[in-house]
């Protein structure tokens, strides 16, 4: 038995390509141009999903994105699984793979249905009133409700897919290219705006477009004959840019716009490679014009979910687009003039409609007149009052509605049908409007909500903004257009309209039933199964505001987020509490509009562009040398260099034994570095530093400390005296751009009168550090030209020197305690000087060592690692290095902090050496350590900062924080591990030549 | 995301930019002449107005320069704009 | 005495189609007088009024609320509750409040569905792994259930979580606190309002707050779009409204208000069965009852109580997200939306008397304050019916901020060399 569904139609489809797709495993067919949802209508599928909590069948309702019910799993078990698609939105192509979701073993027979039955047991709320006993339960009853819950099913791999954003500056941007827009968009860009125009849709005209009827005409054509006329025009404006399957998903401050423009979606999975699945556009609008129509409402009454039910509307447009019959028994049922309109269209086409029903008694309509013409039994006065069949209805209950709309009165009629239209009037699409700020009024005579005032530069036109009719919209929309870009003129001054529907509507939330409202199921949310009779228990428990009636019954919390129900969810809360509708106030509609691909925000900011690293000079170097690699801050640097089947440890106890015993070399170029200049710039280190600058001679180098104002320590490094005027600072490598930006913010907006320049010049100069008691033999040959005797170049001084014909900066600084070197140079020939430095040491064992090694060696001589040996509670008191805190200095940053009660507490946290009892026992950084083991509640005293195995000592060493610890050289603590307790001595934390003599070995 | 100008480079996207807090609240001359309490009050404590709201901004991603903005914080909307060490446009 | 919540009462209603149930909460108009006012009815505030009338016998309050109650951060954070703090006064408070949570369930007959599905931290760099070892030890000798996990271990616990040593910032251990997990954070509010009103707690709803009266040093009452209530002690839980009201009354708080966004994707079948934490990277994640991944962004640096944060924090924050669980690539964003939070300099939140008799301020809880919902009213409680804070908030009083003694959670991590 196979029914005939397709009918002759327009252009939407192409009926000599014929499309095969998959759903619920079975290959059907339709026609390219056919989404799934008319796909499958046209194949007589109604059946489509199950309901959330219920579990109820469920079929397509509406042809656009606010349907709530007919949502798939796209390409299940596949890198393109895709959970909650909305079948109305889903163009078919070859090899389309859709199946039902929240249902099994399978969307005919689903387990879950029995919820159906226990819905009595389940009113809104259940879950907050129940599953408490046991109180240990709560997990296991929480592992059911979960499984059943959720509707499709996660991805479980990585996307084949590429995304890509765009940013986009226009004059005008308009939305939704229906009648209203189409005309925007060409009074604009004919007015010299650079203009942008957007639909969701794959083609451009709303539902204008197919309106072909002698009861709506311009200038003496249909309606859809106009338009089109308009649209092929203004494809050819060269100061618009038209953009179809570009979907606004959400509308921020200052006109900044977000849309999703679907690039490869339609396509054969085979064609997708290598293009671009989705665009974000990030739109940037001098002007906005919002046409983005409105959504027919459905009607609340018992059992309105079934499938086979549809939007009126929803009808019309698969009818016209797509010349399917939703049903061969067709039913209408109306509160107002537009389902007549889905009426004439199916008349022309030959579509069959045993009746309408239609709330109102009496109503002088063209449209109505024509339908009576044509013998379609008419149901005036009456209402819906219940409906028949699980998987399909089949069958309705009508029966008169009373004067005041509250009751049903006289016998009840049942009708039989296989489809069901319903018409609950309009709602206005205001969700961007409301999105972008602006406020909304309720307008009685159409029980709307429509823009009031506009927060930004925007205008809403069209049904979007109250105008249902063709000819208010033909009125209305030049005029508005003209105020708006400030034009004087536009083409639609004088059109001639023929608009034949009536404005009456006779609006009624929740209709009246003859059953008791407790037995009844009026879904106002279809996909979350939020009843009438929910909104009514929720008002009863006291939840008064919408926002509370909402999350009490999970009301408009659905993936259309309410974009059918939400009116009637006020209205009923409205009729039920008695306050009027403008005073309920509206539920906040949030970004985005339709949901929004987590790829598609994301865009190219994936894998390695997640973060872009960044790489010194000399990384290929040790890339080509097997380094390891850390990741400090943004920068990877050598972590440690393993020879052959080295570990970490090895490797590192190698390193750091050659660079004290002979030569080690370190790739420092990731340090900050920033080149001060000006004639206050001794004073401004005075001010920035806690030591003194102001007698640094030139051509000398001194360590700093820099504090937060809040006295803690903020980051350190040495910084050297180039000339009288000129300094360069160096700072950590994961504080550089902090440093720079503090120092900034001082010099630009607290001491503006001081004659300073900064410029950051980290990235201009690579540093190769060469250090151990060879280092000086193998500078000396790179640069032969340079003295390098104590007495010329003594530690903590800088010297210019020439590399060949480059200018470079040596400093003598230390950073490992060993006497060493720094060799600044421009930085594309930092690798060059690296080799020269290896090739010079290849006598002396050079050893290149990572960070691991410089930590360790430096570690030995007990000098901090900001960040590692502080957190943002060390002062350097507290570190005691007191000897770098000027008394003398009357200002620095910080340095009032450092008087505070609590910071010049004695049993503050100071930083000290500890050394294990077993020499061979490494601590683990980050355990805390203690005093009394047995005291209850345990006191944490400090924890360890840093920890190693020194092979230059031959013991474990490790630097901590100790609650007084200054005053606590030489006593025993623990380090209370998870299965031991380790013993430990507080010590000096300089552990190796405390005298500094190897600095001038 | 607002549209910041600068007075330095003028429009430009509020990403460039870096907010710096409550603007015109000078750091003391003589630090260590204050009491614990009037030190807090510079460190820490803040008016947070909702409402008009006069705070400082930088040109991070630009001109790195410091700037003045008169801002509504109910609704984001931007007043005033002026620099570093000029007189705020409005009261 | 109200109806007893149980599965039997269900049945009960469900037989008269749930039509005699009474109102969770009365909606009164306020007295002339009351003992106390607490102001602001999120969570935290009704908690306050909650414990005040039951344990400190003052059933002649009332908590005020400016729009409907829990529509503040209560309704618009993602639920993370944990009490893994590295500081000892951190971690007494939000353990505190986790012993709680525990049994709050059943102390409010209202199921606010705390499941302890386990809180992971991710380290991502050497530092990391320092700072959350560190926490770990703190953690452990302060009995809180925290253990730290390798990369496997990781793995293991959440298996979609990329490992791949090779990410830009790849995993290298993390910490697990199973006691930590989620809770329905509208189910907290109405509970705590249901049980506040039933011990005769007036919740005032829609009454919004214009003034404070002060008599010399001590407080008189509040000027209300309701009128003058008069009240000797005012208890201030306005999240990031804080500084508004303590302007009323000439205060200046150590605040700054800010957006925080959080978002979650369409509804799926169970994917991750835990809540995973990674700040480095800014990304947290979790999985609702219903089945949506709740999925929490980073705050903006300007002050704003416009509700609306900039669309940087939130692609930032899914970049992150797509970091660790490339899955999610084709999953959806279903809804977005922002809060504003009140942030102190060091993280941590105030709970503390001020130089005004008669008027304390709860605040300053940043991104992360309803996890300790049931602990601070509890102690915000005691602090204002002993005019005196209880030893675990001592440590939270605002002095500290003239003293230096911060409780500085976030600084505890810095970046390294």
């Amino acid at each position: 038995m196979t029914k005939k569904l397709r009918v002759k139609t327009g252009k939407a489809i192409d009926e000599t390509y014929r499309i095969s797709f998959k759903f619920n495993g079975k290959t059907y067919y339709g026609f390219k141009g056919d989404t799934l949802s008319s796909a499958l209508l046209a194949n007589d599928v109604h059946l489509v999903g199950r309901s959330f909590k219920y579990h109820r069948p469920r079929g397509i309702m509406t042809a656009g994105s606010e349907e709530p019910n007919a949502i798939v799993q796209l390409h299940d078990n596949s890198s393109r699984s895709e959970p909650n698609v909305r079948a109305t939105e889903v163009e078919i192509y070859e090899g389309l793979d859709a199946s039902s979701q929240n249902c099994w073993p399978s969307v005919k027979f689903d387990v879950g249905g029995i919820n159906n039955f226990l819905s009595p047991l389940l009113p809104a709320g259940f879950y907050y009133k129940t599953f408490m006993w046991p109180a240990s339960f709560w997990e296991k009853y929480e592992y059911f409700i979960r499984k059943s819950a959720g509707l499709g099913k996660s991805p479980t791999e990585p996307d084949p897919d590429v995304y890509e954003h765009k940013y986009i500056h226009c004059d005008v941007l308009v939305i939704g290219s229906g009648i209203s827009g189409i005309m925007a968009a060409k009074t604009a860009a004919k007015n010299e705006f650079k203009t942008l125009l957007v639909d969701e849709k794959p083609n451009l005209g709303g539902s204008t477009i197919y309106q072909n009827s002698d009861y709506f005409k311009i200038n003496n054509q249909n309606s859809n004959s106009w338009l089109e006329k308009e649209i092929n025009e203004i494809k050819k404006l060269k100061n618009l840019e038209i953009k179809t399957r570009t979907s606004v998903a959400a509308y921020h401050g200052y006109n900044f716009l977000l849309a999703r423009e679907n690039l490869t979606d339609h396509l054969p999975v085979e064609q997708r490679k290598d293009k671009t699945r989705h665009k974000l556009l990030k739109i940037r609008a001098k002007k906005v014009i919002t046409a983005t129509g409105s959504i027919e409402r459905p009607m609340v009454f018992d059992n309105n979910d079934r499938p086979g039910i549809l939007l009126s509307s929803a009808i019309k447009r698969y009818a016209d687009f797509f010349g399917v019959a939703c049903g061969e028994k067709n039913v209408l049922f109306t509160n107002n003039d537009s389902a007549y309109e889905t009426a004439i269209s199916l008349i022309q086409k030959g579509i069959n409609i045993e009746a309408i029903i239609d709330n109102r008694e009496e109503v002088d309509s063209k449209l109505v007149y024509e339908v009576e013409k044509n013998n379609i039994k008419i149901f005036k006065g009456y209402t819906v009052t219940d409906t028949f069949g699980y998987k399909r209805i089949n069958r309705i209950s009508i029966k008169q509605l009373s004067k005041d709309g509250q009751k049903v009165v006289g016998p009840r009629i049942n009708l039989s049908c296989d489809c069901l239209g319903v018409s609950g009037g309009w709602t206005p699409a205001v969700h961007l409007f409301t999105q972008s700020g602006g406020k909304l009024k309720f307008k009685d005579e159409d029980q709307v909500f429509i823009p009031n005032t506009y927060p930004s530069d925007q205008l809403s036109i069209g049904s979007c903004n109250g105008d249902f009719t063709l000819d208010e919209i033909l009125k209305n929309t030049p005029k508005s257009l003209k105020e708006f870009l400030d034009i004087k003129n536009t083409e639609y001054e004088s059109l001639e309209i023929i608009s034949s529907t009536n404005k009456s509507k006779r609006n009624i939330w929740l209709l009246p039933s003859d059953k008791v409202i407790g037995k009844t199921k009026s879904f106002v949310d279809y996909q979350n199964d939020a009843t009438a009779k929910d909104i009514k228990l929720a008002l009863r428990e006291g939840f008064r505001s919408i926002e509370h009636v909402k999350r009490y019954t999970t009301t408009g919390m659905g993936t259309d987020q309410g974009k059918l129900g939400n009116m009637h969810a006020l209205g009923i809360i409205s009729e039920t509490a008695g306050v009027k509708m403008g005073e309920l106030g509206t539920t906040t509609f949030r970004p985005p509009y339709t949901p929004l691909t987590f790829g598609t925000i994301v865009g190219r900011n994936v894998g390695e562009y997640f973060d872009i690293f960044r790489k010194t000079p000399i990384h290929s170097w040790h890339e080509v040398n097997k380094a390891e690699f850390e990741n400090v801050g943004q920068w990877k640097r050598a972590w440690y260099y393993p020879k052959e089947n080295e570990n970490m440890h090895q490797a590192v106890q190698r390193e750091s034994k050659a660079a004290r015993e002979s030569a080690g070399i370190l790739d420092a170029s990731t340090l900050g570095k920033i080149d001060i200049q000006g004639t206050d710039a001794s004073e401004f280190l005075n001010r920035v530093y806690t030591n003194a600058w102001s007698k640094l001679a030139i051509g000398k180098c001194r360590y700093g400390l820099m504090l937060n104002e809040d006295g803690m320590v903020y980051d350190d490094g040495v910084t050297t005296r180039l000339d009288e005027n000129h300094y360069i600072m160096t700072t950590t490598t994961g504080g550089a751009a902090n440093v720079m930006s503090k120092l900034e913010d001082y010099l630009q907006t607290e001491w503006p009168e001081l004659d300073v320049y900064l410029t950051s010049v980290t990235d201009h100069f690579a540093t190769v550090s060469v250090c151990g008691p060879n280092s000086k033999k193998i500078v000396s040959e790179v640069i032969p030209d340079l003295d390098f005797s104590d007495e010329s170049f003594p530690h903590m001084s800088f010297k210019n020197a020439k590399i060949g014909k480059i200018n470079c900066r040596v400093m003598r600084i230390s950073f490992t305690g060993e006497h060493s070197y720094e060799i600044n140079i421009q930085a594309n020939y930092g690798k060059s000087v690296w080799e020269k430095c290896m090739d010079a040491g290849k006598d002396y064992n050079i050893t290149p060592y990572g960070t691991e090694t410089m930590h360790l060696l430096r570690a030995e001589k007990g000098f901090i690692i900001v960040g590692q040996d502080t957190d943002a509670t060390m002062t350097p008191i507290d570190l005691q290095m007191d000897w770098i805190v000027s008394k003398k200095k009357y200002d620095f940053i910080g340095k009032r902090s450092l008087y505070r009660s609590d910071t010049i507490r004695e049993d503050r946290k100071q930083l000290v050496g500890l050394l294990t009892d077993d020499p061979n026992e490494i601590l683990e950084e980050g355990a805390q350590i203690v005093a009394d083991v047995n005291k209850s509640p345990i006191e944490m005293l400090g924890h360890i900062t840093s920890s190693y195995y020194s092979p230059n000592l031959k013991k474990s060493i490790a630097l901590g924080v100790v609650k007084g610890g200054k005053n606590m050289m030489g006593q025993k603590l623990i380090i209370p591990m998870e299965k031991k307790n380790i013993n430990v001595t507080v010590a000096d934390p300089v552990f190796l030549d405390k005298e500094n003599k190897r600095l001038n070995a | 995301m607002f549209i910041i100008t600068c007075p330095f480079c003028g429009e430009r996207e509020q990403s460039e930019f870096k907010a710096g807090g409550e603007a015109h609240i000078v750091r003391p001359k003589q630090p260590t002449e204050l009491s614990d309490d009037e030190w807090a009050e510079y460190l820490f404590m803040r008016k947070n107005i909702k409402g008009i709201q006069f705070e400082r901004w930088n040109h991070t991603h630009g001109c790195r320069k410091w700037f003045n903005m008169v801002r509504d914080t109910s609704n984001d909307e931007i007043k005033a704009i002026y620099k570093m060490g000029e007189k705020p446009p409005i009261e | 005495m109200k109806n007893k919540y149980s599965i039997f009462s269900l049945i009960k209603n469900a037989f008269s189609y749930h039509e005699n149930w009474e109102k969770a909460w009365k909606d009164p108009e306020p007295k002339k007088e009351y003992d106390a006012i607490i102001i602001g009815g999120g969570g935290h505030g009704l908690a306050t009024a909650y414990y005040l009338a039951k344990k400190h016998n003052m059933k002649n309050i009332a908590v005020v609320e400016k729009g409907w109650i829990g529509g503040g951060n209560t309704g618009r954070n993602t639920t993370i509750i944990r009490s893994n703090y590295l500081w000892d006064a951190s971690a007494g408070l939000y353990d505190h409040a986790l012993k709680i949570w525990e049994g709050l369930s059943q102390e409010l007959n209202y199921n606010v569905m705390f499941s302890q599905r386990g809180v992971m931290n991710l380290a991502h760099n050497l530092q990391d792994v320092r700072d959350l070892k560190r926490r770990t030890h703190a953690n452990r000798l302060n009995g809180i259930d925290a253990v730290y996990l390798n990369t496997e271990e990781v793995k293991k616990f959440c298996p979609i979580i990329n490992t791949s040593p090779d990410i830009r910032y790849p995993v290298l251990g993390g910490t697990l606190q199973k006691r930590a997990g989620t809770a329905r954070h509208d189910a907290v509010a109405w509970g705590y309002a249901r049980g506040a009103d039933e011990m005769g707690v007036d919740i005032i709803q829609n009454c919004e707050v214009k003034g404070i009266k002060r008599n010399g040093d001590s407080v008189d009452g509040i000027e209300t779009t309701k009128g003058f209530i008069k009240t000797s002690k005012i208890g201030v839980v306005a999240a990031g409204h804080s500084s508004v009201i303590a302007n009323m009354a000439g205060l200046k708080l150590p605040l700054e208000s800010k957006p925080l966004q959080a978002l979650v994707s369409e509804p799926v079948k169970p994917i991750i069965d835990t809540v995973v934490m990674s700040n480095a990277v800014h990304a947290y994640v979790s999985q609702s009852d219903k089945g949506e991944l709740v999925i929490g962004a980073g705050t903006d640096d300007y002050v704003s109580y416009s509700q609306k944060g900039s669309h940087d924090i939130v692609e930032g924050t899914l970049n992150a997200i797509l970091e660790l669980y490339p899955i999610f690539s084709r999953m959806r964003m279903l809804r977005q939306w922002g809060g504003i939070v009140d942030i102190c300099p060091d993280a941590s939140p105030i709970i503390s008397k001020t130089s005004i008799k008669g008027l304390y301020f709860n605040c300053g809880w940043g991104t992360g304050g309803f996890k300790a919902t049931p602990g601070s009213g509890d102690l915000f409680a005691h602090t204002i019916a002993n005019d005196e804070p209880h030893k675990l908030n001592a440590a939270f009083n605002i002095n500290r901020f003239v003293s230096g003694d911060l409780v500085d959670e976030h600084g505890a991590a810095a970046v390294a060399h």
